[in-house]
């Protein structure tokens, strides 16, 4: 059983799934993050493949992923990071990136390298339905690795039922139509569409991302679904120049409403 | 046959490989492009603004001290000469209309060396709706007459400052725009790329360049197809347009012209069907220009609008199958060729489009050959470049 399966066979609840960009702030950030982010009680990582043309992130992710390109970040090193922390490490880990980027790797080299260093999922936001389901499915499914595609409060009722069929592991669930980063918190509008999603039969469990930063919306948002996702108001954190494991902790226990320690 | 499939594939290339806060709006696109632009109401208000507002047809003028010169036969397809001063806005014109088919108030754009971004300016002052053009921070200061001109016509510029700050990173921030307004906007792009039904819709509305050269043709020549058609190509509009109707007519050579900036491998250049690879930008699956660990490299050309890292999937495919001739032109022969063009035939062209011209030294034809340059541009916008390099041709 993938570590994702594992993950939501024992906890349906309050799933707190943060993003950072690999190789960020510091290109040897990566597998301490990792772990940091597993002590302080995360239940599942984002990690982001830097792409030098981001569409769907907003400023603060797109900043991340230049300065960790500028780092020197690659995809091989960050296969080879993924490899080192495994070892220590049994929290679930979702690649996100960029289709480009798994074209010129190599798709099926790709999801190879993923499983055999111990990647969980994927997120592939500019991967479509139609041509995920033409060349890839059988791929993915086949090397066992869980898949999230995403809706929004515009994807149709019938769209949805057919993101469901796809995805493997969780449905990411854009809270607002935006880019990343977005600030604010959540309309009434936004908690309709939360419900409508709630009222559909789905197979898969749901994570809402996008515009979540504090201890409330994440609140708000597991109210409405199986948890949430965090990423650019991590990223602000993880840039304010502290250490980044007291960084990591601080801002888990924020969100969970702990209080951050001394 | 070249054409472009259901789910927007030429041959391999094209597709939409958008996020899926884009489907909505691509959706709705997709599903109504074909069937809006063939209802007779838009086409009679399409024909008649493209005529009466534009000044078109646009003349197809036999150069003939050029023709001298090169010895061959050369015509001059004059899109220079459209209102706003390039092809662009033959398809900003068709965008709006269907922008206001679909019911949107709010128009964004795209723009490298400004035309796209005047010509979108343009339309939106003749409707009267919002417009807001995204142009990189590095082509503000290299092509400031059209920032101007855009401002005048009402239109907010608004600066790209992430990536190399040029024409790539004004799509990438065009197209966040999109995704945070996802009712009310309609996004212009400007050239063949972008994800489908785009490159086709474009491609469509610039068509009407080779449907008029095949009857100014047939009238002056008494046949309808030149043996060589010569385009400039950074996405690769104006080219899409010239071809268009000559696609499946084997025997008219497609000659795409792609900017060299400082030499092939010099490192900075934008050649893209030599230097590029099978990869995905702005949401179409065409050849980019990247690096093997999947980063769009950022390109370089003194012309900004072939500033781009990728071709339109229409030219990919017809570059990779050997349908049309690739053929790459450095700075200098840009600028040697804009200033021999001035003084031989009284036209000072967009810097874009004196790579097309500058083509001619490159290709071979025979004296029999009727050969037509799209002259996609005019050279206004370019006089700073050009006053810069006065003391060298």
């Amino acid at each position: 059983m993938n570590r994702l399966d594992k993950l939501f066979a024992h906890k349906q609840k309050d799933i707190l799934n943060i993003y950072f960009t690999a190789g960020y702030p510091a290109v040897e950030d990566t597998g301490k993050i990792i772990q940091a982010l597993e002590k302080a009680g995360a239940d599942l990582i984002e990690l982001g493949m830097p792409y030098s043309d981001p569409l769907a992130d907003g400023p603060t992710i797109q900043q991340s992923g230049q300065k960790a390109l500028k780092n020197g970040m690659t995809l091989p090193l960050l296969f080879d990071q993924v490899q080192a922390v495994r070892e220590k490490t049994d929290i679930p880990l979702v690649l996100m990136g960029y289709f480009n980027q798994v074209m010129q790797y190599g798709e099926q080299r790709f999801l190879d390298k993923c499983v055999a260093v111990g990647i969980d999922g994927l997120i592939l936001p500019d991967l479509p339905l139609y041509e995920y389901e033409q060349y890839y499915q059988e791929m993915v499914e086949k090397a066992g690795l869980g898949i999230s595609f995403l809706i929004t409060p515009q994807t149709t009722e019938e769209r949805i039922k057919k993101v469901d069929e796809l995805s493997r592991g969780f449905i990411y669930m854009v809270a607002n139509s935006s880019i990343t980063g977005a600030k604010g918190g959540i309309t009434d509008k936004q908690l309709a569409y939360f419900e409508r999603v709630n009222r559909l039969p789905l197979k898969n469990p749901r994570l809402i991302g996008f515009g979540i930063s504090d201890h409330e919306t994440f609140v708000t948002a597991c109210r409405y679904a199986n948890g949430a996702i965090i990423g650019s108001a991590f990223i602000r954190a993880l840039a304010e120049g502290k250490e980044v494991e007291k960084a990591t902790e601080d801002f888990v226990r924020s969100i969970r409403g702990v209080g951050v320690s001394a | 046959m070249i054409a472009i499939n259901e789910k927007g594939y030429y041959g391999e290339f094209g597709g939409a490989y958008i996020p899926e806060m884009l489907h909505p709006n691509i959706e709705e696109l997709r599903q109504q492009y074909v069937q809006v632009m063939e209802e007779p109401a838009f086409q009679r208000e399409f024909r008649h603004l493209l005529k009466d507002y534009v000044g078109r047809p646009s003349p197809l003028y036999l150069a003939e001290r050029l023709s001298g010169h090169y010895k061959a036969t050369i015509y001059l397809k004059r899109e220079d000469l459209n209102h706003t001063g390039a092809h662009k806005i033959n398809n900003t014109i068709g965008q709006i209309l269907m922008a206001r088919r679909l019911g949107k108030t709010r128009i964004i754009a795209e723009t490298g060396a400004g035309q796209h971004g005047v010509a979108t300016a343009t339309v939106c002052a003749l409707m009267g709706i919002q417009c807001i053009v995204y142009m990189g921070a590095v082509d503000i200061k290299r092509q400031a007459p059209n920032v101007s001109r855009m401002r005048m016509l009402g239109a907010e510029v608004r600066p790209a400052t992430s990536g190399s700050q040029t024409l790539k990173d004004a799509t990438n921030e065009a197209i966040r725009d999109w995704i945070n307004n996802p009712v009310d906007t309609h996004y212009i792009i400007g050239s063949v790329v972008g994800p489908h039904p785009y490159p086709d819709m474009v491609a469509r509305f610039q068509s009407v360049i080779s449907e008029e050269m095949k009857w100014q043709l047939e009238e002056q020549t008494g046949r309808e197809n030149p043996d060589a058609i010569v385009a400039c190509v950074g996405g690769g509009s104006n080219a899409a347009g010239a071809y268009y109707h000559y696609l499946n007519e084997k025997e008219v050579r497609l000659i795409a012209v792609e900017a060299a900036g400082h030499g092939i491998h010099s490192g900075e250049s934008a050649a893209t069907s030599v230097l590029g690879t099978k990869g995905i930008i702005h949401g179409s699956r065409t050849l980019l220009m990247q690096t093997p660990d999947g980063q769009i490299t950022e390109p370089y050309s003194l012309s900004a609008g072939l500033d781009y890292p990728g071709i339109g999937p229409l030219h990919a495919h017809l570059i990779a199958s050997g349908r049309a001739e690739a053929i790459s032109i450095t700075d200098d022969e840009a600028l040697a060729s804009a200033f021999f063009l001035s003084r031989k035939e009284g036209i000072i062209p967009a810097l874009e489009t004196a790579h097309a011209f500058a083509a001619l030294d490159k290709m071979e034809y025979s004296p029999e050959d009727v050969i037509v340059v799209c002259l996609s541009g005019r050279g206004d916008k370019d006089l700073d470049t050009y006053i810069q390099h006065f003391d060298r041709f």
